[in-house]
């Protein structure tokens, strides 16, 4: 008995080999095809790949816009393998090699957010239909987070969100497309906490000047639960309206509404304009009740400092970051910026240098641009060497978690720069609190196109 | 009471601002029938003129700043200190008052330019037309200003010797607990200042007195043989020097930026309306009444009675000014009538 019919030969064997190889290959090739399609603006065999970078450039907050805007300038030339090579130096663990991603090289276009929901909306959506960006970062207000965040998950395109402080962004606002490596106002308030206590003791009477939406209402929420914990009285909460400008009539009442301390929930030209008028009011030089009065601002930036000059003197307040941190992340970082640009890098200019890379290591690691993949692989990423020590990137809420830095307003500042010293930086584990907290569903991973 | 007196001061203060505007809106359409969205960029102007003075008197020269090891920084000395010492310091610190040496002639050209190079071909449009011109040139002088000085808003504050406050409380006998910015007290007396002086000016000057008779009867001026246009064009030119000082001087306690005009103008022509269209103390008057009503409506006693009052109180009054009084509290018949 053979195996063989008699009728093939060595000719027919070849024949039928192709053609069983042809055949099994065909549904490959289809589903490959099917694969490129699967999801927004993959790149596919182009040579390039596309970022936006949404970010304030007109408006309050356009200060760290700026400052956004160069960091994402120098992350991109870092993750094509230009400049120094920042902190891809000092990352770990590190998938990225200095040659793009993926092979690929990385462009960038920005757009204006305005520091308006809808106009970020707007510049988001022409990044994407437009450009045909990958991945889009930025902004430096919660509402605007929390709104292209929105359209990010709608549109199945990822969003690294760049300074949004409010507890909404990974909270009840939080969605699978969207990921923050900045703190928020929650973790501002449990590492404030001993501070002030340390400083101002337990009994006092606080007045809140609230700017007022998502971002001001839930710092509000935190601080006012971390103050009364202590044993404090809230004696007033008032809601300003986003760039009131001439905050006087607001600060008149404090004076004399019985409290000791202000604690201003403003941030950029609104907390520049209240801390600068509220000092000119004569706040800072009050005894009431036999105390000195006080004034807080729960999350500040060197950048405000800056524009409020001597008036932020003493005051205590939380930084996500500060570029005199003596870590060798921290440093390198400060030494590619400062030789770029020749000043330190902002809080805000920090954690969207660091969301670009962490994105972009997330895809060279997970070895495709499919949105699912690549935040599967950020969700539960564990790093440091970026400054904050060790970080980790929660899969429950996509909420980065990592020493937050309580500072002062120095009193004699050795250079121009100078402006925060870091009083307390608070370990990792007393900021964390259980993402049930907030409530808030993530989303799909698999987004209809 | 400590917190009605301050509360009252704050109006004051705002309210001049708002007078300010309104008195050289008031007189741009009083005497050219022009009503001149363009003005609360007149505003803006101003507070730019004190911008560039401080930008002139720190003109500096960049020296390495060795305290920064990480890289390598440079830090500013000014030419002045440089050159001068403690009095070259002295001189930027006094930017803001004297950038009135600049802001008035500045801001006179600027208004006559205005005036001669656009404005004198409305006269004869309608005020529809004559809103989106103006307003299309305050927008084109907005991002002009951000082209040049970024959108950001830049310090300028006050001499250091008024930077404090005032102890008002034991001026008044209330005690020391009562305080109120020193700055705030001479914006409020510059705002009376200049208010009283275009009044008298306007009154006790045949200048004046021909803007006057021509504001009322512009034909029968032009008749007696009297260039009222020429007059006119310089009023234009006034107003927007008013316009200007106000904004010079209100930058210690706003931060100018480009859009700062904007804001200003919406509240100045509510005002306008209220006190009468064409009516320069009902302006006046309108803008104090406002300013006053806006600062009380903040206060915390208030706002739990009726919450947001602090937002809507100015065009609350509008509404009921209006319906009371169609013409505002000293408006003229005749004004934008038929």
């Amino acid at each position: 008995m053979t195996i063989f019919d008699k009728n093939v030969n060595r000719r027919r064997l070849l024949q039928g080999g192709v053609a069983v190889t042809a055949g099994l290959a065909a549904p490959n090739f289809f589903i490959k095809g099917a694969w490129a399609e699967e999801f927004r603006n993959n790149p596919g065999s182009a040579k390039s790949v596309k970022f936006g970078f949404n970010v304030p450039q007109t408006g309050a907050y356009a200060d760290e816009g700026a400052d956004e805007l160069r960091a994402y300038q120098l992350a991109v030339k870092h993750i094509n393998g230009e400049g120094d090579g920042g902190l891809l130096k000092t990352m770990t663990p590190l998938s990225l090699k200095g040659n793009g991603i993926l092979g690929k090289k990385l462009e960038y276009v920005t757009g204006d957010t305005q520091t308006k929901s809808d106009a970020a909306r707007a510049s988001a959506k022409r990044m994407i239909e437009k450009d045909g960006v990958i991945m889009f970062s930025g902004g430096s207000s919660s509402g605007v987070a929390v709104a292209v965040q929105s359209l990010a998950q709608e549109m199945g395109v990822i969003f690294m969100c760049g300074l949004t402080h409010s507890n909404d962004t990974t909270g009840k606002d939080k969605k699978r497309y969207g990921f923050r490596h900045f703190f928020n106002a929650y973790m501002s308030g449990a590492a404030l906490g001993p501070v002030l206590k340390e400083n101002m003791g337990t009994d006092r009477r606080a007045y809140h000047l609230t700017a007022d939406y998502t971002w001001g209402w839930t710092q509000e929420e935190s601080i006012k639960n971390t103050t009364e914990a202590l044993g404090w009285t809230t004696v007033k909460a008032v809601r300003t309206p986003l760039g009131a400008g001439d905050f006087s009539q607001y600060i008149t009442p404090v004076l004399n509404s019985g409290a000791d301390v202000l604690i201003l929930n403003h941030y950029g030209k609104d907390m520049v304009n209240s801390l600068t008028q509220a000092v000119q009011f004569g706040l800072r030089d009050k005894m009431v009740n036999g105390k000195k009065f006080e004034i807080i601002v729960p999350l500040y930036s060197r950048l405000m400092a800056q524009g409020a000059g001597e008036n932020v003197k003493g005051i205590l307040g939380t930084t996500n970051w500060h570029w005199s941190l003596r870590d060798a992340g921290s440093q390198t970082f400060v030494k590619s910026f400062g030789q770029e640009y020749g000043f330190p890098p902002s809080q805000a200019a920090h954690t969207c240098y660091v969301q670009a890379l962490l994105y972009a290591n997330a895809c060279e690691q997970a070895g495709t641009f499919y949105p699912p993949e690549v935040i599967k692989t950020l969700e539960g990423f564990e790093f440091d060497g970026m400054g904050n020590g060790k970080t980790l990137y929660r899969a429950e809420d996509h909420q980065c978690f990592k020493d937050v830095l309580v500072v002062r307003g120095k009193e004699n500042p050795t250079n121009q720069f100078d402006l925060l010293e870091v009083v307390k930086e608070v370990p990792r584990a007393d900021v964390t609190y259980d993402a049930k907290i907030f409530g808030g569903e993530l989303g799909p991973y698999k987004v209809p196109l | 009471m400590d917190a009605v007196i301050l509360q009252a001061l704050n109006g004051l203060d705002k309210g001049g601002a708002y007078a300010l505007i309104a008195l050289g809106l008031t007189l741009i359409f009083g005497t050219l029938g022009v009503v001149n969205f363009a003005h609360g960029a007149l505003f803006m102007l101003g507070a730019f003129c004190a911008v560039t003075m401080q930008k002139l008197l720190t003109l500096s020269r960049q020296i390495e700043d060795t305290s920064v090891t990480f890289f390598k920084a440079y830090k500013e000395v000014p030419y002045l200190k440089i050159w001068f010492g403690d009095t070259g310091l002295l001189l930027i610190d006094y930017s803001v008052p004297l950038a009135v040496l600049l802001t008035i002639p500045v801001m006179l050209l600027i208004g006559l330019i205005m005036e001669r190079g656009l404005i004198q071909y409305f006269y004869k449009r309608s005020h529809a037309e004559q809103i989106l011109v103006t307003f299309g040139l305050a927008i084109v002088v907005q991002e002009i200003i951000k082209a040049v000085f970024g959108a950001n808003p830049i310090p300028t504050p006050a001499p250091n010797v008024v930077a404090g406050s005032a102890d008002i409380g034991t001026w008044l006998g209330l005690g020391p607990t009562l305080v109120y910015p020193w700055w705030r007290l001479i914006y409020l007396a510059f705002s009376a200042a200049i208010i009283a002086g275009v009044f008298a000016f306007l009154r006790f000057t045949t200048f004046g007195m021909v803007v006057r008779a021509g504001m009322q009867d512009r034909e029968t001026v032009g008749l007696l043989g009297i260039d009222v246009q020429r007059r006119f064009t310089i009023v234009f030119g006034l107003a927007a020097v008013v316009a200007g000082l106000a904004g010079m001087m209100y930058t210690p306690i706003l931060p100018p930026d480009y859009h700062m005009g904007m804001e200003f103008l919406v509240l100045s022509f509510v005002v306008v309306v209220v006190g009468g269209m064409g009516s320069l103390e009902g302006a006046v008057l309108a803008g104090f009444l406002l300013g006053i009503l806006q600062s009380f409506a903040s206060m915390n006693e208030v706002k739990s009675i009726i919450p947001g009052i602090d937002q809507i109180i100015v065009y609350l009054v509008a509404v009921v000014v209006l319906q009371v009084r169609p013409r505002g509290l000293l408006g003229r018949r005749g004004v934008m009538e038929g």
